[in-house]
């Protein structure tokens, strides 16, 4: 996708966030969806929600773009209160779930929707439908109906059309999510390149932690209606606050033990640890257990011997599953290093076993 | 793969139900309308006597049009009412769709003629509009045209056709989908853009064949103009009665039948190019 279309949106007051969620909660009848959610977004920032069905976040997307209303709290845009506002008066967009694009316009009616509806001058008009359009790649099927597209046609008409109001933040609900794994990968990318050139802001829902990983800036994650943690991909990954981030971001193992006197005891695993004496639990990723070819280990590093349970071949990786005494199971990410069977000295480093919170 | 045998025997059913109860029916009455009566006796010679009566005698274009009108205005009255209706039972009754829906459908299940009767009660002049005008005192004396005019078929046809619009403008409306709304907003449309721009093109093809239904059932109807018709409410059909009747003129009859059918086919044919244009599937 080429970048001439849309021009840089508006510079912003850049001492104000460009979208502000303040203490915003939504119940639907007794259910209680959103629980007391904050969340800030910066201009050109790719912001992910993340979370399993249910947990939230496409109706905090839904109270963003005004088709419901927040039970409490308030959300702001550059300085303005946006939830007061109806959803035709506000200047953010959406690519919804399933496209909705309409199906009595063709492509290029479509696209031009918003600013037929908004009365651009009609001289203008054209002219910026071509340019979304050709930064989309749909040059050539202008005047097709959207039920002859494919999936991942439909989802560029529907970026076009929303994108051609040039919002400042674009809400994209599971835009993914109907499309084959392939073009999925192929679209995430486009969407990355796209999201760059033009500079908005992208709040992106969706259930795909991979997903969420390669696409954005940070990640939100939502646990039952509430933020478990707000962080960068690599943050996040690197130090889940909790025990339910270690698992729902990648594999992990989660060692639950107690640390006395200063030493954590997990089953069989034993590492010093200068922290009061409490119960523990901790997260292990597979990758940082590594083969220990010597038998030996660093005073910085645990040491443990285990039988292979199992092995799946994943091209440039191995899968084990390990016991490690006592029906005590890990998981362990290696290199590709051909069949493994028996008994072998694993080793990980102290500082990768990560506390978190239960 | 289904026999050759299996086939004939599922079709042929239908099929001779379609040609013995339709089509020879149809055939009879175009074969009458070239036939004349003489002394009381049919007389089985082809000729076009008939089609120039209608044509040189006024009355029957007077009353051809007057059906028109009145199937007109049924038409415009009964989409006035029903759309409104449909549009709000389909976004915005909530949880009382279902029993609303049903109190839609209800009248249906009363008889026509019932009803007919019901208005006749309500429009006379001892009847119950005339009672309350004269009581609070907006008349003194009755007020003559609530019934037996055209005014009172109009009413009437459109009290027993509106559910018949109400049904597919609301089954095209139920079909929408929401996030098409949303999306629409979204975009920056206010509701009254969003009506125009959305959801009206999206259910012209339940629009269309509401009107249609309204229109045709109006335009062969006999019953109300002989409730409450009266004189000058008098519609095509009721002469197409009397001169299958009391007039004993079959070929006259068949003429102008022929000629409804004609206009009633050509509207068919009308609305369905429409309604194909209007169809996005």
């Amino acid at each position: 996708m080429t970048s001439i279309a849309i021009p840089l949106p508006a510079p912003v007051d850049a001492n104000l966030p460009l979208l502000e969620v303040r203490e915003v909660a939504k119940t639907f009848g007794r259910r209680e969806v959103l629980k007391n959610i904050s969340l800030k977004i910066d201009s050109g920032e790719f912001l992910t929600l993340l979370g399993e069905s249910g947990s939230g976040k496409t109706t905090l997307l839904r109270l963003i773009a005004g088709f419901e209303q927040p039970t409490a709290g308030e959300i702001w845009t550059a300085g303005e209160r946006l939830d007061t506002l109806p959803a035709y008066k506000r200047r953010v967009n959406t690519v919804f779930q399933n496209y909705a694009l309409f199906p009595h316009l063709n492509v290029r009616d479509n696209v031009a929707y918003g600013l037929r509806v908004q009365g651009a001058p009609k001289s203008e008009i054209p002219g910026r439908v071509d340019a979304a359009l050709h930064m989309v790649k749909m040059t050539e099927f202008a005047s097709a109906r959207p039920s002859r597209l494919s999936g991942g046609q439909q989802q560029r008409v529907a970026l076009a059309r929303a994108l051609i109001n040039r919002p400042q933040l674009l809400l994209l609900d599971e835009p993914l999510s109907a499309l084959d794994a392939n073009l999925r990968k192929e679209m995430q990318s486009e969407l990355k390149t796209l999201q760059r050139e033009i500079g908005i802001a992208f709040l992106f829902v969706t259930h795909d932690q991979e997903e969420a990983m390669a696409l954005s800036d940070r990640i939100a994650l939502l646990r039952d209606g509430a933020l478990e943690q707000v962080a960068s991909p690599r943050e996040i990954y690197a130090h889940p606050a909790t025990a339910y981030t270690a698992q729902f971001i990648g594999q992990t193992n989660l060692l639950r033990g107690e640390i006395r006197r200063s030493i954590a005891t997990c089953g069989v695993l034993r590492w010093p640890l200068e922290e009061a004496d409490a119960p523990a639990v901790f997260s292990l990723r597979p990758e940082a257990i590594r083969l220990s070819p010597d038998g030996k280990r660093q005073t910085n590093e645990v040491k443990f011997c285990a039988s292979i349970l199992q092995q799946i071949y994943g091209g440039a990786s191995e899968l084990l599953e390990v016991d490690c005494g006592a029906g005590q199971l890990l998981r362990v990410r290696l290199p590709a290093c051909g069949p493994l069977t028996g008994k072998h000295d694993f080793v990980f480093l102290i500082a990768d076993a990560i506390r978190v919170a239960d | 793969m289904y026999s050759r045998l299996y086939k004939t025997l599922v079709s042929a059913p239908p099929l001779l139900w379609v040609a013995l109860f339709l089509l020879l029916p149809y055939a009879l009455m175009f074969a009458h309308s070239f036939w004349t009566v003489q002394d009381g006796v049919l007389v089985h010679h082809w000729n076009l006597s008939n089609y120039q009566k209608l044509l040189s005698n006024p009355l029957y274009a007077d009353v051809l049009f007057r059906t028109l009108r009145i199937a007109g205005s049924v038409l415009l009255c009964s989409l006035l009412l029903g759309y409104p209706l449909a549009y709000y039972l389909s976004f915005h009754s909530g949880p009382r769709k279902e029993l609303l829906y049903q109190l839609v459908i209800v009248p249906l299940w009363v008889s026509y003629l019932v009803r007919g009767y019901a208005w006749k009660t309500i429009l006379g002049s001892e009847g119950v509009l005339n009672g309350f005008l004269q009581y609070f005192h907006f008349t003194h004396a009755p007020v003559s045209f609530l019934l037996y005019s055209p005014f009172a078929v109009v009413l009437v046809l459109t009290h027993i056709y509106t559910p018949f619009v109400f049904l597919p403008i609301y089954a095209s409306l139920e079909h929408i989908p929401r996030p098409l709304l949303e999306a629409s907003q979204d975009l920056g449309a206010s509701p009254a853009s969003t009506f125009l721009r959305v959801i009206l093109p999206l259910s012209m093809p339940g629009l269309l064949a509401g009107a249609t239904f309204a229109f045709v059932l109006s335009l062969g109807d006999f019953l109300a103009p002989l409730l409450v018709g009266g004189s000058s409410g008098t519609m095509i059909a009721n002469i197409v009665e009397t001169l299958f009747g009391a007039t004993y003129d079959w070929p006259l009859g068949a003429a102008i039948s022929v000629c409804i059918l004609l206009i009633t086919l050509s509207l068919l044919f009308l609305t369905e190019r429409l309604e194909k244009r209007w169809s996005f599937k």
